[in-house]
């Protein structure tokens, strides 16, 4: 039996796995789980995941969520290379670090944006609220320069000379407020580049796949 | 040089990399930053720490920040027993997936009442309604079901018959109401069991000296704030009281 992946392409982190699993040649079951159908609140799916979130794994008896726990748990099963989770202390340090920091930052600024002017509008039928966006792409952009400062630095990914779990969560929050018409790369050469590398670290056409939905 | 850890104990990680250190013999210096006096905010520390957050660690040319990444350096480099990071990778897995889902929900949630009695009121010298603290304790009773429902279920830790990381990290979340008189325990016996069954694996003496100072905060409400500090967390606190 193989490992079942619940996912929703549209879900940052669904994306996250779906990269890696597909760039890994990790034999998979899409399951489609479709957030704007509600179908995460279903009983059915509440038994692989109580948390109802996507994404979330099933490999066997054995069921995970959270995409930072699903994908260390792959790249250990499937022996990935070294580069996604190094073995080095130091740099996987860094990794853990970026991975820690960026649930109550990069994530959830860059969700905040696609909430206010996606979901709500969607969800009660009224346009977005623009001062509500101008203070949320407000502290998205500082926490993107504490990425740039901090994280990225001079180096060609935040780890060193190869993509990494860290870029690939830090590239699949990113794409969300573009796929909002909010380009926070614009302006910021060093993001472009560095988003230009980890797209042909992953595969341009995989990239584009997985941003589809998106985008 | 040796191994520097910079903590205020005040501060929830602070506590867990603090306990996991002492209770693993782990050599280290405690390089007190004290943040009510804004030290986190600049002076060497700043420097070292551009992200200005406890806790930190220092290596010799390695600092690193967040504390899950520091107890997994620590746990790495020093070869603490199994139990604490499992090499079983289901176990493993499930020690990775609650120290995920705790970031936005129990530490999300439960700092939140030392600011809303303690904290802001000493910054901002004024007191909130009691409705914002209700607000903040009704959303971190949601966090504390879905914790006992998911990740404790009817076990005696969260993952199996041992402490790990995951445990380590919600308790010290978990004693921050308590500082300030909300007893989350009180009502919740098999929450209460576990936080016994954790303070037993990590030692009482060690959990009592690691939780002295926010369970006596208290003692503090006549402390002199920071200036700076006041300044630079103003924006945070206007949306705290909104």
């Amino acid at each position: 039996m193989v490992v079942e992946l619940y996912l929703d392409l549209l879900s940052q982190p669904c994306r996250a796995l779906f990269i890696f699993a597909k760039k890994n040649n990790i034999p998979f079951e899409f399951k489609h789980v479709e957030l704007l159908k509600g179908q995460h609140l279903s009983e059915e799916f509440g038994k692989v995941n109580v948390l109802k979130k996507v994404p979330a794994l099933k490999d066997g008896a054995f069921t995970l969520a959270e995409s930072i726990a699903i994908l260390l748990y792959l790249s250990r099963k499937f022996n990935t290379p070294d580069h996604w989770y190094p073995s080095d202390l130091q740099k996987r340090a860094r990794v853990d670090e970026y991975l820690s920091w960026q649930h109550t930052t990069i994530r959830e600024k860059g969700c905040q944006i696609f909430i206010i002017k996606v979901l709500v509008p969607l969800l009660i039928g009224q346009p977005f609220s623009p001062e509500k966006l101008e203070e949320a792409v407000k502290e998205l952009n500082s926490v993107l320069n504490q990425f740039e400062e901090k994280f990225l630095q001079n180096k060609p990914f935040i780890v060193g000379n190869e993509i990494s779990l860290a870029d690939l969560m830090a590239i699949v929050e990113l794409m969300e407020p573009v796929g909002c018409g909010c380009d926070i790369f614009e302006n910021r050469p060093k993001l472009v580049e560095w988003r230009s590398r980890v797209e042909e670290a992953v595969g341009k056409e995989l990239f584009q796949q997985a941003h589809e939905i998106l985008l | 040089m040796g191994l520097e850890l910079y903590l205020d104990l005040l501060s929830q990680p602070c506590r867990a990399v603090y306990i996991f250190a002492k209770k693993n013999n782990i050599p280290f210096e405690f390089k007190h930053v004290e943040l009510f006096k804004g030290q986190h905010c600049r002076g060497e520390f700043g420097k070292m720490n551009i992200l200005k957050k406890v806790p930190a660690l220092k290596d010799g040319v390695l600092t690193l920040a967040e504390s899950t990444a520091i107890l997994l350096y620590l746990s790495w480099k020093y070869n603490t027993p199994d139990h604490w990071y499992p090499s079983d990778t289901q176990k493993r897995a499930q020690v990775d997936e609650y120290l995920s889902w705790h970031h936005t929900n129990i530490r999300g949630n439960a700092g939140k009442a030392l600011w809303i009695k303690v904290l802001i009121p000493l910054f901002t010298g004024q007191t909130l309604p009691p409705e914002k603290l209700q607000e903040v304790m009704d959303e971190l009773a949601i966090s504390l079901k879905q914790f006992e429902e998911k990740f404790l279920q009817d076990k005696p830790f969260i993952v199996g018959s041992e402490i790990s990381l995951a445990d380590l990290m919600a308790i010290v979340e978990l004693m921050q109401p308590i500082g300030v008189g909300c007893d989350i325990f009180e009502d919740r016996p098999k929450l209460s069991e576990w936080r016994n069954q954790v303070e037993e694996a990590v030692g009482k003496e060690l959990f009592q000296e690691a939780h002295e100072l926010i369970l006596n905060i208290k003692e503090l409400s006549n402390i002199q704030i920071d200036p700076q500090l006041k300044e630079h967390l103003a924006p945070v606190l206007r949306k705290m009281m909104k």
